[in-house]
């Protein structure tokens, strides 16, 4: 797939905010100190007069963007997932939760994929603290064109949102000039019987190439993309869970709280049937090249195309 | 202060104190102590400087008040209550299932600007506020209450960093300075002080008043108006518990609700100061 193009979610955010700023004038972002990182820096080049630096003050800069958000203005906060959704998570909780407040939390360097900052930065427990959060709607994009289009979304949305990016290049899988993203659908990019893979965020291309490969030897699976972690896309789950009866979800996040355990609720109630959960498992990462650390960490079509085998007992 | 207006408040905060007990009372719970410390205060805010309109509770160019101190809600409601954003009714209901006033106050409620109660977060709040105002030249001021024993969460200083750097000079930080929290003397649990010299040492400019005394009220609030391209902090002395003789400085009524005798006690002081006053 060396013809593959890529792009880091992140930069899809900093580059649709920029787009987005001239359209919604009530569009203001906010930075801790890494707009470089998060790329917010595109929006502040063009916009100056609505882009404010909070400093290292993540806690301070979640409730500054709520009393924002009282008066009218639509904030976007950035950092890091791991300070967004983690060191912030009470501020994000009673001052943007509870009032349930228009502010839009733009969380980048989500995951495992931060790669050589390691552990520290590795945050892989924002989607299950975020969900925990009453009328908090997570997206998780899972390329290019996606996560610009979930930006738009989220303005047009009344409500809290959280938004998660990465910071590693990953294949841009959509075609942008069909794509049309609705808030809360999960979206099946491949018909399958056999068996339901059901991903989010970086891991939705390496399914997609998985299931090319299980395909290739028989095995037909069906590929859902779950960009709208919470409210989750019930429907289209039980569709899955009726049709194959197993299912197989991807995430780069802990197993614990994320879209394994968001798939796992719905079925477990409604429709309870097999379900395997890749994600990383329940452990810390560490330092090294994020292509390595995905690979290390089982998040790969390498992986799933085990994993859908081993399910199927083949 | 005018002789006729300072009656009138002085009038308006003994109602105002009997609210937070009734408040108090009715809920077997809450916090009296910090709420009659501020009770002058929120007087002065929302019956002599505030610009707010009950009728139209979220008129977007109204000055804005957010309780940081989330926990003196029976303060809070019961001068909303006195200004007329609800009946007087609910304060009975306070704390009780399915009722309108929460125990930490909640933006649905109508006048309550900010859901507050978990300290530090509400200055942070009224920053956003004060900025938003900036960025679109509204007219509109935002007052942030603060406890002297909230100055030990961090988020404090970092929004004291970010009001300064930003010259928030629409927003008044007030700092009930009652020298109690939970644990007792705010100077034995994890000092804040010196609380002048921190707010100074922000950047911000500090005004120092004796909560109960409404020229002293008057006179800060005055030199606060003429502060341009800083945000400005009062601290005020004040007493925790003030109005009623037994919670009088007593870190124990900080959190603890009267029973039916304590509450005929204070209830009669107050009646009996109202009526001085009326007098």
């Amino acid at each position: 797939m060396a013809d593959v193009i890529k792009k880091a979610t992140r930069e899809s955010y900093g580059e649709a905010l920029a787009e987005l700023g001239d359209k919604y004038e009530n569009l203001y972002v906010l930075d801790a100190d890494l707009a470089a990182a998060t790329k917010t820096g595109i929006f502040k080049k063009k916009f100056p007069e609505r882009f404010f630096d909070c400093g290292i003050a993540e806690a301070n800069m979640m409730g500054v963007a709520a009393g924002m958000a009282t008066t009218g203005k639509i904030p976007f906060a950035s950092t890091f997932a791991m300070f967004a959704a983690g060191r912030a998570f009470e501020i994000v909780r009673n001052s943007i939760g509870y009032p349930h407040l228009n502010v839009k939390i733009g969380a980048t360097h989500a995951g495992i994929s931060v790669g050589e900052d390691g552990a520290s930065h590795q945050c892989n427990e924002d989607i299950a603290l975020m969900r925990t959060i009453p009328g908090m709607t997570i997206i998780n994009p899972a390329d290019d064109v996606e996560a610009r289009a979930a930006v738009e979304a989220a303005i047009l949305y009344q409500g809290p949102v959280y938004m998660r990016f990465g910071r590693l290049a990953t294949p841009i899988f959509n075609d942008k000039t069909t794509y049309k993203f609705e808030l809360g659908k999960g979206v099946r990019l491949k018909e399958g019987g056999d068996i339901s893979i059901i991903a989010t965020g970086l891991m939705v291309a390496e399914a997609l190439s998985a299931a090319q490969t299980l395909a290739g030897e028989g095995i037909h699976a069906s590929v859902v993309n779950i960009h709208t972690i919470k409210p989750i896309d019930r429907e289209i789950i039980l569709e899955e869970a009726k049709k194959t009866g197993k299912i197989v979800t991807v995430e780069e996040h802990s197993i614990i709280g994320g879209l394994g355990s968001a798939v796992c609720d719905v079925v477990a109630e409604a429709y309870p049937c097999r379900v395997k959960r890749i994600g990383v498992n329940d452990v810390f990462g560490h330092s090294g090249p994020a292509a390595d650390l995905l690979k290390e960490f089982g998040l790969s079509a390498e992986n799933i195309v085990k994993t859908v085998k081993d399910v199927l007992g083949k | 202060m005018d002789a006729e207006i300072k009656k009138q408040l002085e009038i308006t905060a003994c109602k105002i104190r009997m609210g937070i007990i009734e408040g108090v009372f009715n809920a077997k719970s809450g916090h009296p102590g910090g709420s009659l410390a501020i009770a002058d205060l929120l007087t002065y805010l929302y019956f002599n400087k505030m610009n707010v309109y009950p009728e139209n509770p979220d008129y977007e160019d109204r000055d804005r008040l957010v309780l940081s101190k989330g926990h003196c809600a029976p303060g809070l409601y019961s001068a909303l209550a006195e200004r007329g954003f609800f009946p007087k009714e609910e304060l009975k209901k306070l704390r009780h299932i399915g009722a309108l006033l929460q125990g930490h106050p909640c933006i649905h409620i109508p006048g309550v600007d900010m859901s507050t109660g978990s300290l530090g977060q509400g200055i942070s709040a009224a920053c956003g506020m004060a900025l938003s105002g900036k960025i679109s030249s509204k007219p509109y001021h935002v007052y942030a209450i603060l406890g002297d024993g909230e100055l030990e969460e961090g988020q404090v200083w970092e929004a004291s960093m970010f009001a300064a750097h930003n010259k928030l000079d629409n927003l008044t930080a007030i700092i009930d300075n009652n020298n109690l929290q939970i644990d007792g003397c705010i100077s034995d649990v994890c000092s804040p002080y010196p609380i002048v010299d921190k707010f100074a040492a922000f950047g911000w400019h500090v005004i120092t008043m004796d909560a109960h005394d409404f020229d002293s009220i008057e006179k800060a609030f005055h030199e606060a108006e003429k502060i341009a391209e800083q945000p400005v902090a009062i601290v005020q002395k004040s007493v925790k518990g003030k109005g009623v003789s037994y919670m009088e400085n007593k870190a124990e009524w900080h959190g603890s609700a009267p029973n039916k005798e304590q509450y005929d006690i204070a209830m009669a002081e107050l009646s009996a100061a109202l009526k001085s006053l009326q007098d």
